[in-house]
């Protein structure tokens, strides 16, 4: 919930620099005509800092993307979107050069369902088991170590694919290799996992105990309150962690990068050998000539990238946006 | 205590420990059929603790132990093979703040019966339109049953609380301070609908306001720091009170 939180709070913020009314009169519970005139200065500073912070952030991101836009959008002039986007031919060094990304989108895109696949249903489970079935103290055990996992570097997750994992999956499915896109959907999973279970906890376990305690008085089972009283009102916490999951599994590269299996041509099934977006920027960012074509078309990459978390957020957005309306 | 009246759930020496904390000491109280039983007493003296041993709610709560047993008909309620969910079927319980779910109005009170396994659309139809109108509430709900249960007045979403109780047939209706929250108009509208229902149900309802439990309930319990002080008739509690301690709380002499 606390991070859930986030764009909510952002599109408070918004509508305050947009000059909209200040609905902070009572900011920390204290209304302004009764309150010292020294903490009245000191909410004030505290409102000065926030929007400062809102605005900064703003600046910032502002920035980044005409960062992006200006290095990566004058490939067009050489490479035809549709072709750069829909084409599989990927010769960044050839004379003239082929700029064709649609090898490594779909790439990006079949780990990262995978992940997701796997991610999401574990995660909810483990998050309800946290939340409703486990007893206090192992909650208090069990959650910090999840938490924990999510700051190990995802270098170290590589290389337990590359050592452990990769050659379990390369039998199983009798695969030339153990390197491609199951396996690394399969560590993807786990890096979004400690989001997923995280967020998902802290919005269950905010989930009113009013609805639990009517549930339970009905007869309803633990099994039963789970899936139709908790997760349901827990939901859009639930979807704002798969959410940054996603986040997290669409940009990650150091994973897929050492475990995807690098192929470049486009993959038709999971088990393949694949590329990423952000594993092929990462490898060829450092050959590529400051301001040359591949340069560019790297950076245009780096757009379409850009582009997809926006529109995962975006619809993410108006899924709770509805929900919330429904039972407003 | 001499008991001329039949008897539908009862108390053995029932007493409740919040971790070490003794909450409820050793009460045995028995239950009238088909009659409305008041729980009278100050604030934080065990009366929301006390109801909830009926339908063993306070099992949700960590560290909570119980000694005695409750008997439902003669079912031993705390004996270990009971299934709790067969139990709060039987037993039923309102809050008290209405507590609807975030959902429909329909889909409240559809609830119960789904969650035990009813899942015939006909059928649903005819038990939310049964319970509307024995809860006094379809007239208001039935031309917008899909809308959200959040979208009624506070007197109307109890009243949907106790559709929603009904809708799984309970035996006992437990209720907790259900007025608590409301104003007066719908206060009355709820002790009028106790009284319709105590024909077929067993109420028990806890309380804080002494004009509440003098006017709607056929017997009262008065309880004090987790100790039961006296249970008789309402008619005798409140005129003839056999303990000074109960005379002082009625009389509103307590501190
Ligand atoms: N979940 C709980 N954990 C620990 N103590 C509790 C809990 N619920 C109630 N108590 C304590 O038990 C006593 C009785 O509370 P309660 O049954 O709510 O009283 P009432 O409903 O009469 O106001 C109070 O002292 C209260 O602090
Ligand atoms: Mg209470």
């Amino acid at each position: 919930m606390r991070r859930a939180s986030g764009t909510e709070n952002q599109k408070k913020r918004e509508g305050r620099l947009a000059g909209k009314t200040v609905v902070e009169n009572s900011f920390f519970g204290i209304h302004p005509l009764l309150a010292s005139p020294k903490k009245f200065s000191k909410e004030n500073l505290i409102r000065w800092i926030i929007t400062a912070t809102g605005w900064i952030t703003v600046i910032i991101l502002t920035l980044i993307m005409l960062l992006l836009f200006t290095e990566g959008l004058p490939i067009f002039s050489t490479t035809n979107p549709f072709s750069f986007i829909f084409t599989t031919d990927w010769y960044p060094v050839s004379d003239p050069p082929v700029f064709g990304i649609l090898s490594f989108i779909v790439g990006s895109l079949m780990v990262t369902l995978t992940a997701l696949v796997i991610a999401v249903p574990i995660g909810v489970a483990a998050s309800a088991f946290l939340a409703e079935i486990a007893t206090p103290t192992l909650r208090e055990i069990i959650k910090p170590i999840i938490e924990l996992l999510a700051g190990l570097p995802s270098i170290v997750l590589g290389f337990i694919g590359f050592l452990l994992l990769a050659p379990v999956v390369q039998n199983a499915f009798h695969l030339s290799t153990g390197l491609n896109g199951l396996t690394a959907g399969i560590m993807l999973a786990f890096i979004c996992l400690p989001t997923i279970v995280s967020i998902s906890e802290d919005s269950l376990s905010a989930v009113p105990k009013e609805y639990k305690e009517a549930a339970y008085a009905l007869g309803a089972t633990k099994w039963q309150t789970i899936r139709r009283v908790l997760i349901p009102a827990a939901r859009s916490g639930i979807m704002a962690s798969v959410m940054l999951g996603v986040g997290r599994a669409i940009g990650e590269t150091m994973v897929v990068l050492m475990v995807a299996g690098g192929r470049l041509a486009l993959p038709n099934f999971i088990t393949d050998p694949l590329s990423a977006m952000t594993g092929r920027i990462a490898i060829e960012i450092n050959n590529a000539v400051f301001g040359g074509l591949q340069y560019q078309a790297l950076f245009a990459m780096g757009i379409v990238l850009f582009l997809m978390t926006l529109a995962v957020n975006i619809i993410a957005d108006l899924v709770l946006e509805k929900q919330r309306r429904r039972y407003a | 205590m001499m008991l001329d009246f039949s008897v539908k759930m009862k108390t053995e020496s029932i007493s409740l420990f919040y971790d070490k904390t003794e909450a409820l000491k050793k009460i045995s109280l028995a239950i009238p059929a088909h009659q409305i039983t008041a729980i009278i007493g100050p604030s934080g003296c065990g009366k929301s603790s006390f109801l909830r041993l009926f339908n063993r709610m306070n099992d949700l709560i960590w560290k909570a132990r119980v000694t005695g047993q409750v008997y439902l008909d003669a079912v031993p309620l705390y004996d270990p093979k009971i299934d709790v969910v067969e139990l709060r079927k039987r037993v039923g319980m309102v809050f008290q703040k209405p507590n609807p779910f975030p959902m429909s109005i329909f889909e409240n009170i559809a609830f119960g019966p789904r969650v035990h396994g009813c899942h015939d659309k006909a059928k649903l139809d005819e038990i939310v339109e049964r319970c509307c109108l024995r809860a006094a509430l379809w007239d208001e709900v039935k031309d917008k049953l899909r809308d959200s249960a959040f979208a009624l007045s506070g007197g109307q979403q109890q009243r949907l609380c106790i559709a929603r109780v009904l809708a799984v047939d309970p035996e006992v209706i437990l209720l907790d301070e259900p007025c608590s929250a409301l104003d007066p108009a719908s206060t009355m509208r709820i002790e009028e609908l106790m009284q319709q229902l105590k024909s077929q149900y067993t109420i028990i309802i806890v309380t804080h306001n002494m004009q509440q439990a003098g006017r709607a309930s056929d017997y009262t319990a008065f309880m004090l720091m987790g100790d039961l002080i006296e249970f008789s008739s309402t008619k005798e509690v409140f005129t003839s009170p056999k303990d000074k301690r109960t005379e002082d709380y009625i009389t509103g002499r307590w501190g």
